[in-house]
């Protein structure tokens, strides 16, 4: 039995949970359009600081915005694998033939297809509020953006395989998001930081995102922070799937 | 291995290492145990809670990794061959494992499915159960609204789905009203008839009695004795007697008594009652009552019964079984 097949039957059947009740696609979209309305216009008056170019400070903050969504939109997925742990159906499903990698597959691709589907809707939005894109560059963010959540999601599955327990889930991935959306430069850009901050946002491969979606938005594609960013996030992504994957081989154990 | 053994194992063994306080520590969930399950028949794996029924189960169906000890399911060996026994073995968990949130055909489809079934073949897998288990009145609303009876008869046809040669049944009836029950025995009996053998952990005597062909009971992880339900009653040597007394105080004294004056199998107090094996029950029974009378120990009821499972149970863990469920 191919592994494309099997992750087509899990994608299906985890679209199915989301679809039937869509609503939730939407309401996890409200924290970045709190920002773009209440934060937005705060930062339009900062226009001109260091890494803040003056008037068009919405094509800085949109990228940035939506790399927020990727780690806060994907990171409590994890809670409805923990469902699925107590139902039992991780375990029916591990003792059928299907491929382990899968069943896990299924699940994170599942949320980067409703990842870009938000992230689409939010770069609608923002355009009234005068953002300008370049249509290719922001398809290939939309490619990055789904690594993140790929990677986040993986995370957050990889946890809640660890804990099989709610209580200690949501602590642990706050722990996790707060610090690297901080340290992103998506609220603020880092060149207002410190330099012992930018140090540490080096270490932090979600900020490389940010600058490549960024760059990717305005077209600049001769940039290699664009490099930087798909080698970064992609690497994580497949470090923390495979990690994520040993949990779920191991759950019983 | 012999071509009619269907489970064989030898010194299989589970170990689980728990954090406690003061670092890890390990503890044996099953012991070293060998089994042997012959083609065509419903085996009763019969304990309390935690004695390693389901872990044992868990091992069989590859979803543990053994710590030692080796094991043939089908004739394929549990190390090296999982992916063949996958494909071959139905298994059922305690917890069912239905999503709650699908339909019970949707379940069912997709379960054919992840046995490499095709979308047309594997509606008409889920047509057959949803005709054979009677659960066409349902099967098309979300399982979560479905009653313990209903999700029972889905979870089983979930394990049944590819058509195994071999079923695990984790407690299958645990939480049932005595109707479902009763209906989930009877389609396990028809299971067996087609030739199907059933792996059945259970807790209930009577539901090992009645269903199965060979019992092995279950304790700490260890096998204590395994034989077909006549032979494990057989090993008894006894009919079973319970007197009730007024006082807790007059049952131990009666124990005493007893102990004291005639040729017990086994006897222990509880409460107020004391249960003691003897032989020839029926025949002993006046003495017993004469002596008691005499020292002022009135019986307030007597039964007298057949050594039952329960008996067997006491008997090779000096523990009653249904003590266990009461206090769990």
């Amino acid at each position: 039995m191919s592994i494309l097949r099997d992750t087509r039957l899990m994608f299906v059947r985890n679209m199915r949970h989301t679809l039937r009740s869509p609503v939730f696609v939407f309401v996890s979209m409200f924290q970045p359009l709190m920002y773009l309305l209440f934060f937005m216009p705060l930062l339009n008056g900062l226009g001109g600081v260091p890494g803040l170019p003056s008037g068009k400070t919405v094509d800085v903050f949109i990228p940035g915005l939506l790399v927020l969504q990727a780690l806060f939109g994907t990171a409590f997925v994890g809670f409805s694998l923990i469902d699925d742990i107590r139902t039992g159906v991780i375990e029916r499903f591990l003792v059928t033939p299907v491929k382990r990698a899968s069943i896990l597959l299924g699940r994170v691709l599942r949320d980067a297809l409703v990842l870009l589907i938000q992230c689409s809707l939010i770069t609608l939005v923002a355009i009234p509020f005068g953002l300008s894109v370049n249509p290719g560059g922001f398809l290939l963010s939309l490619l990055l953006y789904a690594l993140i959540g790929v990677s986040m999601a993986s995370i957050s599955y990889g946890f809640a395989l660890v804990y099989k327990i709610e209580d200690p889930l949501a602590p642990t991935l706050n722990t996790i998001t707060l610090p690297v959306s901080l340290l992103s430069g998506i609220i603020l850009p880092l060149a207002l930081a410190p330099l012992w901050l930018q140090d540490l946002a080096k270490v932090n491969p979600f900020s490389y995102a940010v600058y490549a979606t960024r760059d990717l938005f305005a077209g600049s594609f001769q940039s290699v922070q664009i490099v930087e960013g798909f080698g970064v996030i992609g690497v994580l992504a497949v470090l923390v799937f495979l990690w994520g994957l040993r949990m779920l081989e191991e759950m019983a154990s | 291995m012999s071509g009619d053994l269907v489970i064989e194992t030898k010194g299989l063994r589970k170990i689980f290492i728990s954090k406690e306080k003061g670092g890890k520590k390990e503890v044996e969930a099953v012991g070293g145990i060998d089994l042997a399950v012959r083609k065509g028949q419903i085996f009763g794996f019969l304990g309390p809670n935690g004695a390693g029924k389901s872990t044992t189960q868990k091992m069989l169906s590859t979803l543990l990794k053994p710590t030692g000890g080796e094991a043939r399911v089908l004739g394929y060996d549990l190390a090296e061959q999982q992916e063949q026994i996958r494909r071959n073995v139905g298994c059922v968990s305690q917890t069912g494992g239905a999503d709650l949130a699908s339909t019970g055909m949707e379940n069912l489809v997709l379960q054919a499915q992840l046995y490499g079934l095709d979308a047309a073949t594997a509606k008409r897998y889920a047509a057959e159960f949803v005709e054979r288990f009677q659960m066409s009145s349902f099967i098309e609303r979300p399982a979560e609204s479905y009653s313990g009876g209903q999700k029972r008869r889905l979870d089983v046809a979930l394990g049944m789905i590819h058509h195994p040669k071999l079923l695990l049944l984790d407690e299958p009836t645990t939480g049932l009203d005595p109707q479902s029950r009763a209906y989930l025995w009877q389609e396990i009996r028809k299971l067996k008839d087609e030739g199907i053998t059933i792996f059945l952990t259970t807790q209930y005597m009577d539901e090992a009695d009645k269903l199965c062909d060979t019992i092995s009971i279950i304790d700490n992880g260890t096998i204590m004795v395994t034989g077909t339900p006549g032979e494990l009653k057989g090993h008894v040597g006894g009919d079973a007697i319970v007197f009730s007394f007024l006082s807790d105080e007059a049952a131990r004294n009666a124990e005493t008594l007893l102990k004291e004056n005639f040729q017990l199998e086994g006897i222990h107090t509880r409460e107020n009652s004391v249960h003691l094996t003897i032989r020839d029950g029926e025949r002993m029974m006046p003495d017993l009552l004469r002596l008691l009378d005499s020292k002022g120990l009135s019986a307030q009821s007597v039964t007298l019964s057949r050594p039952s499972l329960d008996d067997v149970f006491l008997k090779y863990t000096g523990r009653s079984l249904r003590e266990d469920e009461r206090t769990n």
